[in-house]
């Protein structure tokens, strides 16, 4: 069967009445929760999971698929009017959108946001449909060390090569695998590093510590800055509909947007964030009103906006084709399809085809079910950014701790949420990124499976890692996403890679 | 560094705090070490076992800590603003309160402790409002997700009253 074949039946498993009702809901709640101020794709993501917990797989994934784009659309909101970013993503769309804003052209900005994400997601996921049985074929020529070296490259990618600080993406890259050296170890059965005590012996739940670093942490950083007095709120003055020199301009800016931020997406070297600057400084340099550029350009809202939707997308063909999560975000979902002994990756395409096609074809809903929702009831998203902080952050907490009661109501587990949410404070105050921690706990026991099993294949021989032509590729790139940065840092050149941070998704 | 035209070094004093998480680092490294020590390394067909892994993780550590402590040294570790603690304290607090009061009073009493005292660290002052606030704002999230959802939350006095 082909490729349209296999999306036609997803698109049939997605059209079932309940899976429509499962993937509205989690629209709607991925938008509410991703328009409030602070809050990102992954935390939305982190704090929706236990909505999803009594649902079969099928649904809960659509559910899940619903609440990753809604939790994109809404960050782009947030940022237009309140030029306070939740995501790292979203920074550019702040840049001009809330200029715009400013201007009293917010509807136009909210406007082609959302129609730019619509186009991007559409072709996007498209896209991600056609590539998937390329990489899935691929991905079975793979062996261990393939497996271990691709693992190497987004370890890298995601802690030290975007960031200030090559040593602190690396920090927080060997704490996160440390943390996930603790519980039993997978193949011979050992109690490591779990001290006696019987709850560390499954390990740390991913989801306990994303939403302790990501909620509580945050919440704390926020509450220690003191009061700033409100943030600015811009109102949505005039059409939300734009003009025909809008829909002009905009057009373009959407599509390169697009063909920029899907393959960047789509490579297992994470982070929505690149695609976007690559797409603001095209957009700037090939308008026609470059002068406009700073003062509220509408392609610097369309462009950086549909990049960051398609990487979004893109993120997923790792995702799901190698199982190798690239960013914070992808990282809960990963830990979302665990929750059900499911693991993405070639396997699941061969083993589970309606599961993998149905959540596909339900993102193409998603995001029409999105268009909908965020053009004429904007207004309505935008009443919630206007939520005292004191509020804001009580509710916040409230379902942070909600959602490890409901998996595992214990006081321990809390605990380890308190504490993982003071590490994460912590490490916010030194400028320590977040997302590396969450990446190698997930990924860390994946690595080192893989990385057993290679050697015992060769039977304890290391160079085994570095003999498979792919593999050393592989490893090659990773090393040069080593040193490249770390040069040019020494050099006085941080600032570029310091824009880039990958610190929140 | 913004005096970076004064040629003396003495400005740059050591950061303590890098210190600190220096040997912080070096700490976790030496009990991963201690603890990996008492597994019986069960290598199999190769040298690779359970703890091959930890202590590669365990000698990156200790590379960790030592670069930080040069950077902590060298007074270039990262700027950091102020923190007021107050808030903090009191956040933290009603996380702990909620940890230990939740089974003895259930979900809402506690998590609406915690929602008053998050609220606390955010300038709302009144507790003898915000707390009974924070209770039916935190029973009716018990309702929707221990009734509506089927997720066990545990039920203390007041849900037993009301279910």
């Amino acid at each position: 069967m082909g490729t349209l074949d296999f999306l036609l039946q997803g698109l049939l498993v997605a059209a079932q009445p309940m899976n429509l009702l499962y993937a509205l809901i989690g629209v709607t709640l991925g938008t509410a929760v991703g328009v409030l101020p602070g809050i990102g794709p992954a935390l939305t993501v982190a704090l929706l999971l236990p909505v999803t917990y009594q649902l079969d797989p099928g649904g809960s994934l659509i559910m899940f698929a619903g609440i990753y784009y809604g939790g994109m659309y809404g960050g782009s909101t947030t940022s237009i009017l309140l030029n306070t970013p939740g995501e790292s993503s979203s920074i550019v769309t702040a840049l001009e959108g809330n200029k715009m804003a400013r201007a009293g052209r917010g509807g136009p900005a909210l406007a082609t946001a959302a129609i730019g994400s619509f186009v991007a997601g559409l072709i996007a996921t498209l896209g991600l449909a056609f590539v998937a049985p390329y990489i899935v074929k691929l991905a079975l020529v793979f062996g261990p060390r393939e497996y271990f070296a691709l693992m190497v490259l987004a370890f890298v990618t995601v802690s030290s090569a975007f960031g200030d600080s090559t040593l602190r993406g690396l920090t927080s890259l060997f704490v996160g695998l440390t943390l996930a050296c603790i519980g039993i170890d997978q193949l011979t059965g050992q109690a490591r590093l779990s001290f006696g005590v019987p709850d560390l012996l499954d390990g740390i739940e991913v989801t306990t510590l994303a939403v302790a670093m990501f909620a509580i942490g945050e919440t704390l950083y926020i509450a220690a800055q003191g009061d700033k007095g409100p943030d600015k709120v811009e109102a949505v003055r005039g059409s939300v509909w734009m003009s025909a020199t809008d829909w002009a301009r905009s057009w373009k800016a959407w599509l390169r947007g697009t063909f920029i931020g899907f393959p960047i997406g789509a490579m297992p070297a994470g982070g929505a964030e690149i695609g976007t600057f690559l797409s603001y400084a095209t957009e700037k340099r090939l308008s026609k009103h470059p002068e406009e550029f700073g003062n509220g350009a509408i392609e610097g809202v369309a462009g950086p906006e549909a990049a960051n939707n398609a990487s979004a997308a893109g993120t997923l063909v790792p995702l799901l084709t190698l199982g190798l999560p690239t960013s914070a975000t992808a990282a809960i979902m990963l830990a979302g399809f665990q929750q059900y002994g499911l693991q993405p990756g070639p396997l699941l395409f061969a083993t589970n085809p309606q599961l993998v096609w149905g959540l596909i074809a339900s993102l193409l809903i998603a995001n029409f079910m999105l268009l909908v929702l965020n053009l004429p009831l904007v207004g309505l998203w935008v009443k919630l950014l206007t939520i005292p902080k004191p509020w804001l952050y009580a509710g916040i907490l409230l379902f942070a701790t909600l959602g490890t009661i409901g998996a595992n109501p214990s006081v321990f587990e809390l605990g380890m949420l308190l504490a993982f949410g003071l590490l994460g404070y912590i490490m916010r105050v030194f400028g320590y990124p977040i997302a590396p921690v969450v990446v190698g706990l997930i990924l860390g026991p994946l690595a080192e499976q893989q990385l057993r099993r290679a050697l015992s294949i060769s039977q304890g021989d290391v160079t085994v890692l570095f003999t498979s032509p792919i593999a050393a590729v592989l490893l090659g790139i990773a090393a040069l996403a080593f040193i490249v940065p770390l040069i040019l840092r020494a050099r006085g050149r941080g600032e570029v890679l310091a824009q880039l941070a990958a610190s929140e998704d | 560094m913004s005096k970076g035209d004064s040629p003396s070094v003495e400005t740059r004093r050591p950061d303590r705090a890098a210190l600190i998480i220096a040997v912080v680092l070096a700490a976790i490294a030496g009990l991963i070490f201690w603890d990996v020590s008492r597994l019986t390394g069960l290598a199999g067909y190769s040298q690779v076992g359970p703890t091959t892994v930890p202590y590669a993780i365990a000698c990156c550590l200790i590379v960790l800590a030592i670069w930080t402590a040069i950077e902590g040294f060298r007074g270039d570790f990262a700027e950091r603003e102020p923190q007021q603690l107050g808030p903090v304290a009191w956040i933290v607090g009603g996380l702990a309160a909620q940890m230990l009061l939740l089974n003895a009073v259930g979900f809402s009493i506690a998590t609406g402790i915690l929602f008053a005292m998050t609220a606390r660290g955010f300038g709302k002052r009144q507790l003898w409002l915000t707390i009974p606030l924070g209770i039916v704002a935190s029973f009716l999230v018990w309702t929707i997700f221990a009734k509506v959802l089927q997720l066990s939350l545990p039920a203390g006095p007041l849900e037993r009253l009301l279910f």
